[in-house]
């Protein structure tokens, strides 16, 4: 008899090349994605020991985390050492026949944005790529996740990955998203009450109506931060969302191609009665905006509450990071988070940073200026999202309210590049992380959907934007 | 991959959760293209003021700990990035072993490929050993991988639990990509009997999803 399986299960168990007792998986890998941070020793790992890249067809590479954002200084890098990583990444994949999304090319951008836009990221994939967002493509029902540089040697040379297979857990979304809040507010609320270790070990499924409902983009957020819970990847499945945002993309399959491609993907979903290790729901009617206060993504409140305190704690150790966090974010227990006052937007990254992300945010920001004390920083996740959002007249509408327009790439996610925070500066982020220093050394990051770092980088503070006057 | 086999140290204390990688080695080392020279940057933000000077109220910059090889810490430690370079500063640093409730899964993956050994202890292990690191340094452990012990000659003395395979390729220092190429045949065959187009042609197989 047919044993009903999950969508994970389903794309495991058709990627397995050797499974034997007591050891890992051997599993297949269809994408691999690299970027010039954490390949550099990857290759020449292989040069060392006389190693070639298996599948160059099936590796596709691109300048994300180094570059700068001014369009001068993106093709004429300061920092020498940034220089050098990018110059030994065209190296390696001229070396190894890879193509590079390079600079200028109109499909340079963070990894993960580029992934889905070219259609390179399909349903029932395996996907991985030397950086823990990797579980972002999981939203087309793919397998991604992220691996460790010797990982990526691995996979250059054999095109598999030696892996345990993670545990199911599914997480199913009842009711729909309020107005005013996004899928970025509905992830911080999961981390929050899943602790940013609940997810370990596991792959997640995010089900349910309310998930249904979704953009891709917006459940590429979700699964982006499925990390954050500690979760090894996110995935959705393919549905006619899915299919249409996939239609007609660079590398999606063309013609008789695709139909057949469609045949494949549709029986990917979870199976009725199928066993997850872990099913929690979660009702979305009453969600609000969702602002965090402390170091780690799993330390939020709603916008309308307040700062929380050592005596919020469930434990010492709770208490003392609650503390620790407190100091860091230069924090008050019981500061109304709306009365948090910011120096810094940044509106852009992996979570944030495509074509609807910039959308939302321009729409609050259309006819307003922003505060006098606050610089906002808007960086489009791909040249792509760059090219279509200057098509819809967004730039001007950023620049018009006093925002800066910058290039694409990963930027003040995590200040590899020359955007970084001062000590004690305050920033409201679209990113996925607010760790110690994430966005400079003393910096601190408050982690936010489009629509609130807008209207705080007029408000000059946070404000709930479930209030917002929109403007023509 | 050099082989751990028993190994007796400084135990130094981390007294924090949710150590992320950010914290292990931050961003602004990651620019090198080559695997060593990160040992100076672990912890770079908590170890060194600004200004390059180190901070005195940091543990491994204490007398006792400076030359500690066992980090204990609190739960979730090595969360965050993928970023192997956190593996490599703490090995190139002279840490052979950390003793931790548990771990983020692919902090897990990337120690395990460059011979650092991962305890998962019981909270209250782990409490009892940062209180003895702390009150009493220089305080030595003995981990034994063979046989799966810690002890510290003194009373303390407990088995660990670790995957067999894990435990079998840290104590023979194997490299997992020599492991995988023995399979070559498998991965052929794979590749052979599950269609696959170019990606110029648009992918196509991907999966037998049965
Ligand atoms: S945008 Fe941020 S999280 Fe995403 S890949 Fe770049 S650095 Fe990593």
């Amino acid at each position: 008899m047919y044993k009903p399986k999950t969508l994970f299960e389903k794309v495991w168990d058709s990627h397995v090349v050797l499974e034997r007792e007591g050891e890992p998986t051997l599993l297949y890998i269809d994408l691999h994605l690299v970027h010039e941070v954490t390949s550099p020793q990857a290759f020449e790992g292989l040069r060392l020991a006389n190693r070639t890249v298996r599948r160059p067809d099936l590796t596709f590479a691109t300048i994300d985390h180094n570059i700068p954002t001014t369009s001068d200084e993106r093709f004429h890098i300061k920092d020498q050492i940034a220089a050098q990583q990018i110059a030994t990444l065209r190296r390696n994949c001229a070396g190894a026949g890879i193509p590079l999304f390079d600079v200028g090319s109109g499909r340079q951008g963070i990894v993960h944005v580029i992934g889905p836009e070219l259609g390179l990221t399909q349903p029932g994939m395996t996907v991985v790529c030397g950086d823990s967002h990797t579980s972002t493509h999981g939203a087309f029902g793919a397998l991604a996740f992220g691996v460790g540089t010797s990982e990526v040697e691995h996979v250059l040379a054999t095109q598999c990955v030696s892996q345990k297979k993670p545990r199911s857990m599914r997480i199913g979304i009842s009711g729909a998203l309020p107005d005013g809040t996004s899928s970025k507010d509905l992830i911080l609320e999961i981390i929050r009450r899943l602790g940013t270790d609940g997810g370990t070990g596991h792959v997640i499924e995010y089900a349910g109506e309310a998930i249904r409902g979704l953009t891709m983009e917006e459940r590429m957020t979700m699964c982006n931060m499925s990390i954050e819970c500690g979760a090894r990847a996110g995935m959705v499945a393919p549905d006619e969302t899915t299919f249409a945002y996939l239609d007609g993309r660079p590398y999606a399959p063309p013609g008789e191609a695709w139909d057949k491609a469609i045949a494949r993907w549709q029986p990917l979903a979870t199976d009725e009665g199928a066993h997850f290790d872990k099913d929690i729901t979660i009702d979305a009617s009453h969600l609000a905006p969702i602002v965090t206060w402390g170091t780690n993504p799993g330390m939020s409140a709603p916008i309308t509450a307040t700062v929380p305190g050592p005596d919020n704690a469930q434990d010492e150790s709770e208490r003392n990071a609650i503390l620790a966090a407190l100091d860091y974010m230069g924090l008050q227990p019981g500061t109304r988070i709306e009365d948090i006052a910011l120096d810094r937007v940044f509106i852009g990254s992996c979570t944030n940073g495509r074509l609807e992300d910039l959308r939302s945010a321009a729409k609050v920001l259309r006819g307003y200026k922003v505060h006098n004390r606050v610089t906002v920083l808007v960086v489009p996740g791909s040249e792509a999202v760059k090219q279509a959002a200057e098509r819809e007249g967004l730039d001007s509408i950023f620049t018009e309210a006093g925002a800066q327009w910058r290039e694409p790439g990963c930027s003040m996610c995590l200040g590899m590049n020359p955007d970084i925070l001062a000590p004690k500066q305050r920033c409201a982020s679209t990113s996925n992380r607010n760790f110690e220093g994430r966005q400079g050394r003393g910096a601190r990051t408050h982690l936010v959907s489009p629509a609130v770092a807008a209207a705080a980088a007029v408000a000059g503070h946070f404000v709930d934007v479930r209030g917002w006057e929109y403007r023509k | 991959m050099e082989p751990f086999r028993s190994h007796r140290g400084i135990v130094a204390p981390l007294h924090r959760e949710n150590i992320d990688t950010d914290q292990i080695i931050p961003k602004q080392h990651l620019k090198r293209i080559e695997r060593t020279g990160f040992g100076t940057y672990l912890f770079s933000d908590w170890r060194y003021h600004p200004d390059g000077s180190p901070r005195h109220d940091f543990v491994l910059n204490q007398e006792h700990y400076r030359s500690a090889t066992i980090l204990v810490a609190g739960k979730n430690f090595g969360c965050g990035s993928s970023r192997e370079h956190a593996a490599w500063a703490l090995s190139e640093f002279g840490i052979r072993a950390i003793i931790a409730p548990s771990y983020a899964d692919i902090f897990r993956i990337n120690a395990g490929n460059n011979g650092l050994l991962l305890i998962e202890a019981a909270g209250t292990t782990v409490q009892r050993i940062a209180a003895q690191a702390q009150a009493r340094p220089p305080y030595e452990l003995t981990i034994d991988l063979e046989n799966q012990t810690i002890a510290d000659g003194d009373g303390l003395s407990e088995r660990f639990e670790i995957e067999p395979f894990r435990r079998h390729r840290l104590l023979h220092g194997l490299d997992e990509i020599g492991m995988t190429l023995t399979h070559e045949a498998e991965i052929a065959r794979f590749e052979a009997a599950v269609l696959r187009c170019t990606p110029s042609q648009g992918y196509s197989n991907l999966g037998t999803a049965t």
